[in-house]
């Protein structure tokens, strides 16, 4: 068991809605690049393990870990693949360090969601396929009833949810790497289309393309290596029933105990007044407002009537997704807990430019995998 | 800094079939509770849960470590899916490994499913997407062409004919025969067999495969102090070792599986085996191909460069011999779920180590035993060395 | 434990329960389209194959000529930004005589694919790609072959541009 784990390195590419003038090694290629300079890292030389989220139907390839290594500089080196979000990569790297055995790990998230031409018919073969898929539903009913049933137990309202999405897009314009800054008006958000309602197609993330590289090192190899470490103080992930038919829909009990999980890691007692900031997910809208109560920041049915009073602004007590969140800098797919938890490395570095906190030293990352998964993580890291 | 120690406290596997009636999800859960009851612990007492599974395309669902989650008992827990194609059945107990050494957790169950017959109208037909979408997958390839190739670089760079070859799939079939869920274990087939099976890409013919199947394998993993408390027959996991080489796999000796090699090294390494030859006494190799347990051998460093056929031909690899290999059947013998078959080759460790392999049982007390995967564009190696 | 279990679970079934109705059975396809971006390495060779040339890219660093081109060198993880028009002949690295298809159907003409060592790129840099115009049982590892491509007007830019690799007599 070793002491501390901090990230020590960051790098990125993309963010944008189609990026064709690369390949998807090439994306990865640069974010890494980045990622190892900023580090001061080589890769074939000092990193010793690496780490890819990614599912194969997101990409087209079968056992998608073929093709990792290269663009990574991993090549024969200790390298594998994990399903999840980048969240659960970075716990991955984390738990690697913490055995003892390695020092500096690496970690890659991407989408290359643009080239993927029948997102919708993927994602319905997530769905049970002998009980569910053969209802011929698009999967984002999965995200309509999960609303619906936790508006009516939580007594939220859509114009709350559409808050979230004025707050999260505004928010967007100043970050350089969010494509879907917007000023909009509440108003603008519920006279969009209804996508599964109560769900609006504008409380939806739309996808985007991006990779996202970052390096990972225990304590000893940090202090030598950074000014600026970020540690991490807790690592959760949790899942909840994968069936629809026995899963509990206004909750989400897996962000619970993943939070549960990584709270009980850093020592974390009261949330709200130990943690500065957080990045949550909010694939939809309304899913910022039920993560926030599920990791313990507001009582059921408190995060709309809070964000409706600005508290979750970037200049409010308690700022969310000052990034733009995913309905800011697009929906990344297997990548999305890693743009969180950049988020919050550049702001406790103190390098969030326009959008920079101040007084802060505690932040959250949270993400969750999407419809019709039951399945989340979270982050906790200091400056 | 010194590691954590973590054994693999119990198993539980179910029948290799052609075709299951049970589901992925059920099929997990089969081998999870047996793996549980045989060492007297329920999911109360299970803190994470890993899978392995290989490509999503055989079982048609997209995201298919989450549908799974719950046949493998991770309801309302920590719960990951790894995976490094068909190195996968012997990395997950890595990944399970970490989550234990890290300090993390101390118990976590370990679960390996596949269910190939799901894809139609054939599981190869799956493989057709392993390769470069842009490059390759135009030339319209199987899953046989790459382990063909291999093979026949193999035989020329070493002088080694399909005979020699051949006695590997009739050790491994005839072992097979005491597996109780294997699928195609056989008493007494012969050389001439396997030589006079069809042609399916020459140098392969049908007996130098291992078959396609459905089924899980579970094993249960413990911190020392939890270990000790619920078994006095832990099985330690001494050291673990895995490698990716590129992908670029026409731009390299495909002779000689260097990542193999290593994997090895960095296992050996981390259990402090200096001597491998004289200081490993089982070894479960992965043999999807009969050639694929002669390279590996060579990779593991247990055998000269082109010298492990001889080690077969001597007797040495026999389940009584000097270095009993594959005394489970293999995969050749018992099966080929791609990512249960390398947590098999666990499991087997684990009963032979504690003198519970029954009719299998390796004489002389083994004390120490290697097991190795498999896989990706014939690039990557896994590796666990597990001691008593 | 292995010798105190009597039965192992798991039911095997067989194709004719299943096509007898015996046991019940969802049949669906899904729909997944792509497409792919090719990016600046990939892109060049398309290119390259469609106007009847194959490129590698070459690593200062390494001195080393790859095939197929990449924007990386995975030995050096240096950039890589030089393409070098490569010999459309080799040296069969190794090579199989496939009688199945990619999807099982059994064929009585064997499919010929090869690795093949591009001359012009590095020692045992090659491509995957097919054999043609040879009897399959005159085929042998180390024998030189070139390409036989498609004419340039149906060319489109990709590895099917060339039909095959057939026999070359002579020396790069
Ligand atoms: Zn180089």
């Amino acid at each position: 068991m070793s002491d501390r784990v901090a990230i020590i390195g960051i790098g990125w590419s993309g963010f944008r809605p189609v990026t064709p003038e690369y390949s998807y090694k090439e994306l990865m290629y640069e974010a890494a690049r980045r990622a190892y300079s900023d580090a001061g890292v080589d890769p074939r030389r000092d990193i010793e393990s690496f780490v890819t989220v990614a599912e194969d139907f997101h990409e087209g390839t079968s056992i998608f870990d073929e093709y990792t290594p290269d663009q990574l500089g991993a090549v024969l080196k200790p390298m594998h693949t994990i399903t999840g979000d980048g969240l659960h990569g970075l716990a991955t790297a984390y738990m690697l360090i913490k055995t003892g055995q390695f020092s500096l790990v690496a970690v890659e998230g991407h989408s290359k969601a643009s080239n993927l031409l029948t997102p919708d018919g993927v994602t319905a073969y997530a769905q049970d396929p002998v009980l569910n898929r053969p209802l011929r539903m698009n999967t984002h009913f999965v995200g309509g009833m999960e609303m619906n049933r936790y508006l009516y137990e939580s007594g939220s309202t859509q114009e709350q949810c559409a808050q979230v999405v004025v707050k999260n897009r505004s928010n967007a314009l100043e970050n350089p790497s969010a494509p879907f800054g917007a000023d909009l008006s509440v108003e603008d958000i519920l006279s969009g289309p209804p996508l599964s309602w109560p769900l609006g197609v504008r409380e939806t993330a739309e996808h985007a393309d991006g990779a996202i590289v970052m390096v990972l090192a225990s304590e000893e190899k940090a202090k030598v290596l950074s000014e600026t470490p970020v540690w991490i103080l807790g690592a959760g992930w949790s899942n909840d029933s994968p069936g629809l038919e026995n899963r509990d829909w206004s909750s989400a009990n897996y962000t619970k105990n993943a939070a549960k999980m990584a709270y009980r890691q850093a020592g974390i007692y009261h949330p709200y007044q130990t943690i500065d900031f957080a990045e949550v997910s909010d694939i939809y809208a309304y899913k910022e407002l039920q993560s926030l109560e599920e990791l313990g920041f507001f009582q059921f049915g408190e995060a709309g009537l809070v964000t409706e009073e600005g508290l979750t602004h970037k200049d409010g007590d308690f700022p969310v997704n000052v990034s733009g969140g995913c309905l800011g800098m697009g929906n990344l797919l297997d990548a999305n807990g890693l743009a969180r938890a950049l988020e919050i490395v550049l702001q406790l570095r103190g390098t969030a430019g326009p959008r920079q906190l101040e007084g802060i030293n505690v932040g959250l990352a949270h993400s969750w995998r999407g419809v019709p998964t039951a399945s989340g993580a979270v982050m906790i890291m200091s400056n | 800094m010194s590691m954590r120690k973590v054994a693999v406290v119990g198993a539980g596997m179910t029948k290799f079939v052609r075709r299951a009636l049970e589901t992925g999800k059920e099929l997990s859960w089969q081998a999870s509770s047996m793996a549980l009851q045989s060492c007297e612990m329920t999911m109360d007492d299970v803190e994470a849960v890993c899978l392995g599974t290989a490509p999503d395309a055989f079982d048609g669902v997209h995201m298919n470590g989450e549908y799974l989650s719950d046949g493998a008992g991770a309801w309302r827990k920590p719960y990951m899916r790894s995976y490094v194609g068909g190195g996968t059945g012997v990395f997950v107990p890595i990944q399970g490994w970490y989550h234990v050494a890290s300090g993390l957790f101390d118990v976590v169950l370990v679960v390996a499913e596949e269910k190939m017959s799901s894809y139609y109208p054939h599981a190869q037909g799956a493989f057709l997407t392993i390769f470069d979408h842009t490059t390759e997958r135009a030339l319209k390839p199987n899953l046989l062409w790459i382990f063909a190739l291999e093979m026949n670089r193999y035989m020329q760079t070493y002088g080694i004919s399909k005979e020699d070859i051949a006695q590997v799939a009739v050790k491994n079939k005839r072992n097979a025969a005491d597996h109780p869920s294997a699928l195609l274990g056989d008493p007494n087939i012969t050389v001439e067999d396997v030589l006079n099976s069809e042609v399916l890409a020459w140098p392969v013919n049908r007996l130098d495969v291992s078959p396609v199947s459905d089924g899980a394998v579970a094993i249960v993993l413990a911190a020392e102090h939890v270990a000790k408390r619920i078994t006095d027959k832990p099985v330690w996991i001494e050291g673990v070792g895995w490698n990716l080489d590129t992908a670029y796999w026409t731009n390299r000796d495909l002779a000689y599986p260097r990542y193999v090699e290593y994997a090895a090294r960095m296992a050996y390494d981390m259990a402090g085996i200096k001597e491998p030859r004289k200081q490993i006494n089982i070894v479960e190799p992965y043999d999807p191909f009969d050639y694929k347990e002669l390279h590996h051998m060579e990779g593991l460093l247990l055998a000269d460069r082109g010298e492990a056929p001889q080690m077969v031909a001597d007797g040495v690899t026999q389940r009584d011999g000097d270095m009993p290999v594959c005394p489970s059947g293999g995969l050749l013998g018992v099966g080929n779920p791609i990512a249960a078959a390398g947590l098999m080759k666990i499991a087997e460790l684990f009963w032979q180590l504690r003198g519970e392999a029954g009719n299998r049982q390796v004489p002389g007390q083994p004390t120490r035993g290697l097991a190795q995967a498999w896989g990706d564009l014939m690039q990557v190696g896994t590796v666990v060395i597990m001691g008593r | 434990m292995s010798d105190k279990i009597s039965t192992y679970p798991g039911t095997s079934l067989s194709e004719k329960e299943i096509r007898d109705g015996k046991v019940l059975s969802i049949q669906d396809q899904m729909p997944g389209k792509f497409s792919w971006d090719t990016g600046i390495a990939i892109g060049k060779y398309l290119a390259g194959l469609k106007d009847g040339v194959i490129f590698g890219s070459y690593c200062a660093t390494c001195r080393r000529t790859v095939v197929p081109p990449r924007t990386i060198c995975e030995w050096c993880f240096q950039p890589m930004d030089r393409y070098i028009p490569l010999e459309d002949t080799g040296i069969v690295n190794t090579f199989s005589l496939c009688y199945v298809t990619w999807d099982v159907r059994r064929i009585k003409e064997p499919e010929t694919p090869a690795v093949i060592e591009i001359d012009g790129a590095s020692s045992l840099h090659g491509i995957m790609h097919k054999l043609g115009e040879v009897e399959p049982q005159e085929i042998k590892i180390g024998m030189r072959v070139k390409a036989v491509w498609k004419s340039a007007e149906m060319r489109q830019g990709a590895i099917t541009d060339i039909l095959y690799f057939k026999p070359h007599e002579g020396s790069h």
